[in-house]
């Protein structure tokens, strides 16, 4: 395995490992910003045969969208709501860390039992895979905010692209727009929608709006 | 062999000649005091002998009991857990002579279950037959029962008593079956004759659990711990510390001497114990770091420390299974040797709060303080224990903790990942346990013994000779162990050739190199010593022509600080205790209410999580399932006859169909 | 040997130098001209010739505190390998050892503080206590995978077979212990972000305030102590950044101590750019310092 990969890899459990880790939104959006440059740079580690043009046209969709469009959505969102911080999440960011640790040794656990092609670093990239994957499931269930729920789908779409690139050695970039597209949509519908609870309620915890119920009033 | 029968008889003779005198308080005292520690130290002879000649001791009767003979043996494992037994059993006799003068209750009977007690451990060590080791076992358990039970007139101690009685009783049920299962086969309950039932992975692995549960019942295991916390501080000190420095122990040695039999271990045991050893290691420590009972937090102390013996045990598990004998030496080294090593310092630090309690009438830390200076022997004795149960150099603790360090580094040779992360995570939980004993140690010694008294309603004295004598002699032991560290190897080395079936030069070629640092130690310890020295003397040269100025402690401007301000010892582990709060401790919250609200309060003390939410929702299941049979107890003779006789031919049925 | 005894001498002379580094790169980043660099030393001269007050209050502890702090940092010395060398008492287990002798200084330095039954040193102390705990696994945990790494069970075996190809090899593994080791470096000397040297407010310190109450060649001993301990953990960081092995014992250890001036200089810069962490984020820096050698370590055995 190649000094570029190992360096991938180990930005990768970091920025994870951030996002389990912070309060602050901006951080959480910067990581997951960070996140998209690196997938970016993924195809070329995985697939060193092949046409170049079709990988570099993957790279820069990714950027674009992961890395530029996605944040700045998100950072619009946050400035309109006016949330900076996660406030009392239901499990706290040192205990995250500690899930997150266990998570990923589990993980690896898992992943080094999957049959895979035999092909070296193959297990680790699943295993950062599953790894984000579990950060994205973490971040939408432990977190109240809307906007890190958003966050975590993010995250959770960043691990299917792993496992997208590494493993669908034929049309990954089929796969991988029509997911891309959807996430696309996804996030644009939550940005406005949040806009407009926020306008309504004054919050974007989605806990508080269970009391919504009609009865209850 | 014939020393060791001697001394048990000096022992049981000493306890019931203390209990038919009772009456006489002076005699029966005196009998009881001199008796047991006469015989106790006795011990000491055979069990050098064994260790340090590498001899078998042993004596066998025919005995009426089907299955077996009654064996009393000592080999070096068993000496090496017979040692600490006869010094502490001897130390804390020698302090409870101290300790009861004046006692207003008569002491025959504490002298009688006293000697019961510290025949039953020599006896649980010494036993080679099943059967035999169940009676001393639950000899030693009842014993001492009776002995935390002693001062039932203070509240809690019923209960307490109970709570010991029911737990140790559950643990002798699971050893009953694996005794059972192991004299199955071979017909003989003899250890001598026991074989594998099945030579199958699961029934090992069954074995084994019934082991952990049986033994680690005894030990304190999380969470099996339940009985120990309520146990040890409801006991008079000195017994305290005999059960915490000792007694626990013997589960230890029980799953030390059961393992060969029950066959070559998987990687998975280590991992557990592993696993186990880090709970308990973390969850004991935390837990004493949130108590405000000195005794309490002591005895949640011995849980952390039975952690650490048992993460010393899953290396040497790992190390046997992945076939490397270094890093089980390690590891068991470092087992054994903390097995020794915390029955000095417990012993040490139970006996210091006993005299703390015998000085002050109390054991609440939030109302001492300032206690160096009016008890300057007992707080300087108390002082060395804690650096010693902090594992500090040159004190012994570090010395046994090093070894499982070590053995834990030594993994790094396996080359298999999945043995080498437990193993580092043993690093890692370890140092995250030494960091927090320190907490929690620095808190004892500072909240207790330095500052100003809290209190001004607490008046302290300082303890007689009787009780200072035995802590000065564990703090020597102390450091002596700690000094002696090239040499402390010497004496583990029979025991570890035995438990890994060695030869004796085998380990010291393995070990001697591996742990040539040791050398060093002694040096470095004398090295801290003479600089102190000339440091000292420096300091003195400076200030020879300064003024020494004496003044109050510089309070940042404020006017009228009075001792209520100090920081307490809530307040010193707050920080620490914030992220464990929910799990810890429970809280009190009284909300003013009202358009002229009058009281509020918020209050916290320490719970035991296992207690609160494991161990109270079965009894009270318990409790109301066996409730709903209530119907059958009306108390009609008649009634209860019919039920015997309906029985019987159920069983006559039963037996003939 | 004798190079090892060069090595120590020059701790000796040169510990408070670097204190004067920190201090005058702040200046330059604050624009003023700042103390001179031998500050510190004319500090110790001025304090060991004062007199002395203790509180009433105060026991044993806290006069043997002052001695045994020093005497604990000289000892540690002795295990220190600089400039990739052999330390004088080196061997298989000593980094335990390092870890554990500081330990035993802290554990007083604690209870010395508690000596004096002030309420500022009891919260000082309460801090040290929680902050060490959690630095000690980083600490270890990341030693403990450097020996993974280089096959060795001993500081002076870890520190004499790094190098540059071993960076090749396990660059991100290095890197992500050098980062642990940077953090731990800078809770364990009370360096921001995450205590405040030059803070003036008692309830905000952590070090500072519980060494509040000594005076005199104490507190001399005890600020000598405190340059001795920056040295030996720069030095321990230093030897995993730069491990320059030219085969010319002299020139290493030099540039053992050039990269101990660096490590000063960004001390001084993070001082300068960064503010101080609210203590109840200190535990995550930490924590995530720990999580940091963690993940090292599972890089490595991957």
């Amino acid at each position: 395995m190649n000094v570029w990969l190992s360096a991938f890899l180990i930005l990768m459990v970091l920025s994870n490992l951030a996002l389990l880790g912070s309060s602050r939104l901006g951080v959480c959006i910067r990581c997951v910003a960070f996140q998209g440059w690196l997938l970016a740079f993924l195809p070329f580690f995985v697939h060193t045969e092949g046409a170049v043009y079709r990988l570099l046209l993957i790279a820069l969709g990714t950027l674009v969208l992961k890395g530029f469009v996605f944040p700045a959505l998100l950072t619009r969102s946050m400035q309109e709501a006016d949330v900076r911080r996660e406030v009392e999440p239901f499990i706290g960011y040192s205990l995250s860390l500690l899930f997150g640790l266990v998570a990923w040794l589990g993980c690896h656990w898992i992943a080094a039992r999957f049959p895979l092609p035999t092909e070296p670093g193959m297990v680790l990239l699943l295993s950062e895979a599953l790894f984000t994957m579990y950060a994205g499931f973490f971040l939408i269930v432990s977190r109240k905010k809307a906007l890190t729920q958003v966050i975590g789908y993010l995250v959770l779409e960043n691990g299917i692209y792993i496992i997208g690139i590494t493993l669908a050695q034929n049309e990954p970039l089929l796969v991988e727009m029509g997911i891309l597209l959807d996430v696309f949509a996804a996030v644009f519908i939550m940005g406005i929608t949040m806009f407009h609870i926020n306008r309504e309620f004054d919050h974007i915890d989605t806990d508080r709006l269970s009391t919504l119920k009609d009865w209850d009033s | 062999m014939t020393l060791f029968l001697a001394g048990l008889a000096v022992i049981v003779c000493a306890g019931t000649l203390s209990l038919l005198t009772q009456s006489f308080h002076r005699l029966s005292m005196i009998a009881g005091g001199l008796g047991v520690s006469v015989g106790s130290a006795i011990w000491v002879i055979p069990a050098c002998q064994s260790l340090f000649q590498n001899k078998t001791l042993a004596v066998q009767w025919a005995w009426g009991i089907p299955q077996g003979s009654l064996i009393l043996e000592i080999d070096p494992l068993s000496a090496f857990f017979l040692l600490p037994i006869a010094i502490l059993s001897a130390l804390a006799a020698l302090y409870a002579m101290g300790y009861l003068r004046g006692h207003k209750n008569a002491v025959g009977a504490h002298w009688f279950f006293y000697s019961l007690l510290a025949g039953g451990m020599a006896l649980v060590v010494t036993a080679r037959n099943g059967l035999l080791f169940l009676i001393a076992w639950e000899l030693m358990s009842v014993a001492s029962y009776f002995l935390v039970t002693f001062e039932d007139e203070e509240p809690g101690v019923i209960e307490a008593g109970r709570t010991y009685l029911i737990a140790t009783h559950i643990g002798t049920a699971f050893l009953f079956v694996l005794f059972v299962l192991l004299g199955q086969e071979s017909g003989s309950l003899d250890f001598a004759h026991f074989t594998l039932p099945h030579a199958s992975p699961w029934w090992a692995g069954t074995l084994f659990l019934l082991a952990l549960i049986g033994f680690g019942t005894k030990a304190g295991l999380v969470p099996l711990h339940v009985w120990l916390p309520e146990a040890h501080p409801a006991a008079p000190s000195h017994v305290s510390a005999l059960m915490s420095g000792v007694m626990i122990k013997t589960g230890i040695y029980g799953i030390l001497r059961i393992l060969p039999y029950i066959g070559t271990p998987p990687a998975w045991w280590g991992m557990l114990l592993i696993g186990l050893g880090l709970l308990s290691g973390l969850f004991g420590i935390l837990s004493a770091l949130a108590q405000t009972d000195i005794k309490r937090a002591l005895a949640y102390s011995s849980v952390e420390n039975i952690g650490i013996i048992a993460l010393g045990l899953g290396i040497f598990l790992i190390g046997q299974a992945a076939g490397a004998p270094l890093v089980a030496l390690l590891g068991l080294a470092g087992a054994l040797l903390h097995v020794l090593n915390h029955a000095c310092f417990k012993g040490l630090l139970f006996l210091g709060a006993g005299s703390v309690l015998h000085g002050t009438g109390t054991k609440n830390m939030e109302r001492l303080g300032g206690l160096m200076k009016t008890m300057p022997w007992t707080g300087t004795l108390f002082t060395l224990g804690a650096l010693a149960i902090s594992a500090l150099p040159p004190f012994n603790g570090f010395l046994s903790e090093w070894l499982i360090y070590l053995g834990a580094l030594h993994g790094q040779d396996l080359n298999t990942a999945s043995l080498i992360i437990p193993l580092f995570l043993g690093i890692a939980g370890l140092a995250l346990i030494g960091g927090l004993a320190l907490a929690c140690f620095t808190k004892l010694v500072g909240i207790v013994f330095l500052g100003e008294p809290r209190d001004p309603k607490v008046h302290a004295h300082e303890t007689h000779i009787l009780m200072r004598l035995p802590m000065l002699l564990l703090a020597a032991g102390c450091l002596a162990i700690g000094l002696a560290a090239p040499w402390v190897q010497a004496l583990l080395q029979p025991v570890l050739a035995d438990s890994l079936g060695l030869a004796p030069d085998v380990v010291s070629a393995q070990l001697q190199p591996a742990t040539a640092w040791l050398a060093y130690l002694p040096w470095l310890a004398l090295g801290l010593f003479s600089l102190m020295a000339v440091l000292t003397a420096l300091r003195w040269v400076l200030l020879r022509k300064r003024t020494i100025a004496q003044a109050g402690t510089w309070d940042c401007g404020y006017t009228r600080p009075t001792a209520r301000m100090q920081y307490s010892g809530s307040a010193f582990s707050q920080p620490i205790l914030l992220y464990v709060q929910r799990i810890l401790q429970k809280g009190n919250l009284r909300i003013p209410q009202g358009f002229l609200p009058t009281a509020a309060s918020w209050n916290e003390e320490a719970a035991d999580p296992v207690q609160r939410f494991l161990v109270r929702p079965v009894y009270e299941c318990l409790v109301w399932s066996t409730a709903k049979l209530r119907w059958i107890q009306h108390g009609r003779l008649q009634w209860y006859v019919l039920y015997i006789a309906l029985t019987l031919v159920v069983l006559l049925i039963w037996k003939f169909r | 040997m004798i190079l090892a005894l060069f090595s120590i001498l020059a701790a000796l002379l040169f510990a408070p130098f670097l204190f004067g580094v920190i201090n005058r790169t702040k200046a330059l980043f604050a624009g003023r001209t700042g103390q001179p660099l031998l500050q510190m030393y004319y500090d110790l001269y001025k304090l060991g010739n004062k007199g002395v007050v203790y509180s009433h209050t105060i026991s044993w502890v806290f006069r043997v505190y002052p001695v045994l702090a020093l005497a604990g940092m000289l000892l540690v010395l002795l295990l220190l390998p600089q400039g990739g060398h052999v330390a004088l008492l080196a061997g298989p287990g000593d980094l335990f050892a390092l870890a554990y002798i500081l330990a035993l200084v802290r554990f007083f330095n604690v209870i010395a503080a508690l000596d004096t039954g002030s309420s500022f040193e009891g919260m000082g102390a309460s801090r040290e206590v929680q902050f060490s705990a959690l630095a000690e696994i980083a600490f270890l945990l990341g030693l403990c995978t450097l020996a993974c790494v280089t096959g060795s069970y001993s500081l002076s075996g870890i520190y004499t077979q790094l190098s540059y190809s071993a960076w090749l090899a396990h660059g991100a593994v290095f890197l992500l212990i050098a980062i642990a080791f940077f953090i731990v470096f800078l809770a364990e000397n009370a360096r921001i972000p995450v205590d405040d040297p030059n803070t003036h407010l008692e309830l905000t310190m952590i070090h500072e305030v519980m060494i509040l109450d000594s005076s005199g060649p104490d507190l001399a001993f005890l600020h000598y102590a405190s340059a001795l301990k920056f040295w030996i953990l720069g030095s321990l960081l230093i030897g995993l950044l730069f491990p320059i092995h030219t085969g010319y014992g002299l020139i290493d250890v030099a540039f053992a101590w050039l990269g101990l001036l660096v490590l000063a200089v960004s001390v001084g810069i993070v001082e300068s750019i960064m503010a101080r962490l609210r203590l109840l984020r200190v535990p995550q820096l930490l924590v995530s310092a720990s999580v940091f050698s963690f993940v090292a370590l599972i890089f490595l055995l991957r």
